[in-house]
């Protein structure tokens, strides 16, 4: 199983818990994870990742293992801790101040 | 017993206040969607327990959200807005040419018969619509693909289309505005869309009467009179008595004719509102003090009203779909405020009280009348 940790404003849009656990068949990519949680919380599509695009939004950021993965492509391989679900990949708003 | 349920969209969420008939006591929920910016949220006219929001974020981008119980409780309903065909593009700050992307929805438009059929005015400046009650989202392309769509181009605050006026004869889309290109009037239904923008003057263009550019805020009218509209462009207060083919001004002795929305009493077609904004460099009231001018002319000769308003040291802005009617008599009006607070005049402007004081910055401001 995989964990994703959701920021807050998506937990309350998804019903989701802090921590949301997933399947992902075959290889564990970022692409992949997003296409299980988006599966798995379907009022999330379009919040992570455009609609049309299906990049990035430029304000959401992905860590894991304590390095930030953002600009890793969307089908390299998840560090094999966060595949094994021992770590969990972060889906984290940026901050802004003011 | 009748009443009014008052939609507010803030920079922070979305409150629903509602009163009786008399409009002097209010009950407050919210925060609904507590930390979105909700730019607007609109009640179907045919169910009125049906309402809609757009809460986006600069983060998550665009939800969508219905209630089926006048706002106690939402459900998430199809946030996919995808362009018709070839994006194409406009025109950007730069002078470069920038391909059509969705950003956020800035306005709904309920149906006034079916409580599944709503339009959404949306940036980039297109018109969408949706037949199964918010489920998916098509475009109506033949506003984009009109023939001047390629030289449109964003005003300060985007590209954005912010006003749909529905036919009152047919309940289909008839009039649009979209900042910076002005308004657009459909004789089809929505399906074609030609410029309606004769006889406005922009300094800020280089050919201030060009047939689009022109920074329209919103436009209202009364549905008892479907040929006379009335608009808030940024500069200037305008009028049409010929369904938008051409347009005069009715700015009259305003202190200032900057400003951003418009209304319409609901029962007195020749009775219209603004709020002056000093200037389009100066986003609050003339001398710090806050007061909605009334016409009781159609134009030209405004009273201002300020019994309940503060009249000194007030630097707030009136964004354009912050202000609304309802239709109980006499008439109430609504606005709300960048400063947070909620104003309501149950006696059609003579005398206001706040509401609420402290909310978020008000985005939008819609009224239910509850029969």
């Amino acid at each position: 199983m995989i964990r994703v940790v959701l920021p807050a404003h998506l937990r309350a849009l998804s019903g989701a818990g802090g921590e949301v656990t997933l399947e992902v068949p075959g290889a564990v990519t970022q692409g992949t994870v997003l296409d299980a949680l988006e599966r798995a919380y379907p009022t999330l599509r379009g919040t992570v990742r455009d609609h049309v695009t299906r990049k990035r939004r430029p304000f959401v950021r992905f860590f894991a293992c304590g390095r930030d993965l953002s600009h890793e492509p969307s089908d390299a391989p998840l560090p094999e801790s966060v595949a094994a679900g021992s770590e969990p990949y972060l889906i984290v708003g940026a901050i802004a101040g003011g | 017993m009748s009443g009014v349920r008052v939609l507010v969209g803030t920079r922070k969420g979305a409150f629903v206040l509602t009163s009786d008939g008399k409009r002097e006591r209010w009950d407050v929920s919210g925060p609904h969607f507590p930390g979105w910016e909700v730019y607007h949220l609109k009640g179907s006219p045919a169910d009125p327990s049906r309402i809609y929001a757009a809460p986006s974020s600069g983060w998550f981008g665009q939800t969508m959200h219905r209630s089926s119980d006048g706002g106690a409780t939402w459900e998430t309903i199809g946030n996919a807005f995808a362009y018709e065909g070839e994006a194409g593009t406009h025109q950007w700050y730069d002078g470069t040419l920038k391909p059509w992307e969705f950003k956020r929805v800035w306005h709904l438009e309920p149906s006034p018969d079916d409580p599944n059929l709503v339009y959404a005015g949306v940036e980039d400046a297109a018109l969408f619509r949706t037949t199964d009650g918010g489920t998916t989202w098509q475009e109506m392309p033949g506003l984009r693909k009109q023939d001047s769509g390629p030289s449109w181009q964003p005003g300060a605050g985007g590209m954005c289309l912010h006003t749909i006026l529905l036919d009152p004869a047919k309940g289909t889309p008839q009039f649009v505005a979209i900042s910076a290109a002005g308004a657009f009037r459909s004789d089809d239904g929505g399906a074609t869309w030609q410029p309606a923008n004769r006889g406005l003057r922009s300094d800020f263009i280089p050919n201030p009467e060009a047939e689009v550019g022109h920074c329209v805020h919103r436009i209202a009218r009364h549905p008892s009179r479907p040929d006379v509209l009335f608009m808030q462009k940024h500069w200037d207060v305008m009028r049409s008595d010929d369904r938008g083919a051409s347009w005069h001004e009715v700015s009259g002795n305003l202190p200032t004719d900057f400003g951003f929305p418009i209304e319409v009493h609901a029962h007195e077609p020749e009775t219209i509102y603004v709020v002056p904004i000093t200037s389009d460099s100066h986003h609050f009231p003339p001398e710090g003090k806050l007061r909605v001018y009334r016409s009781r002319t159609g134009g030209n000769e405004w009273d201002a009203l300020t019994a309940g308003l503060p009249q000194e040291d007030c630097y707030v802005n009136v964004l354009r779909d912050a202000m609304s009617v309802d239709a109980l008599d006499p008439c109430g009006i609504y606005f709300g405020t960048t400063g947070g607070q909620v104003y309501a005049s149950n006696d059609a402007g003579d005398s206001w009280n706040a509401i609420v004081r402290d909310l978020p910055a008000v985005l939008s401001v819609e009224l239910q009348t509850l029969t």
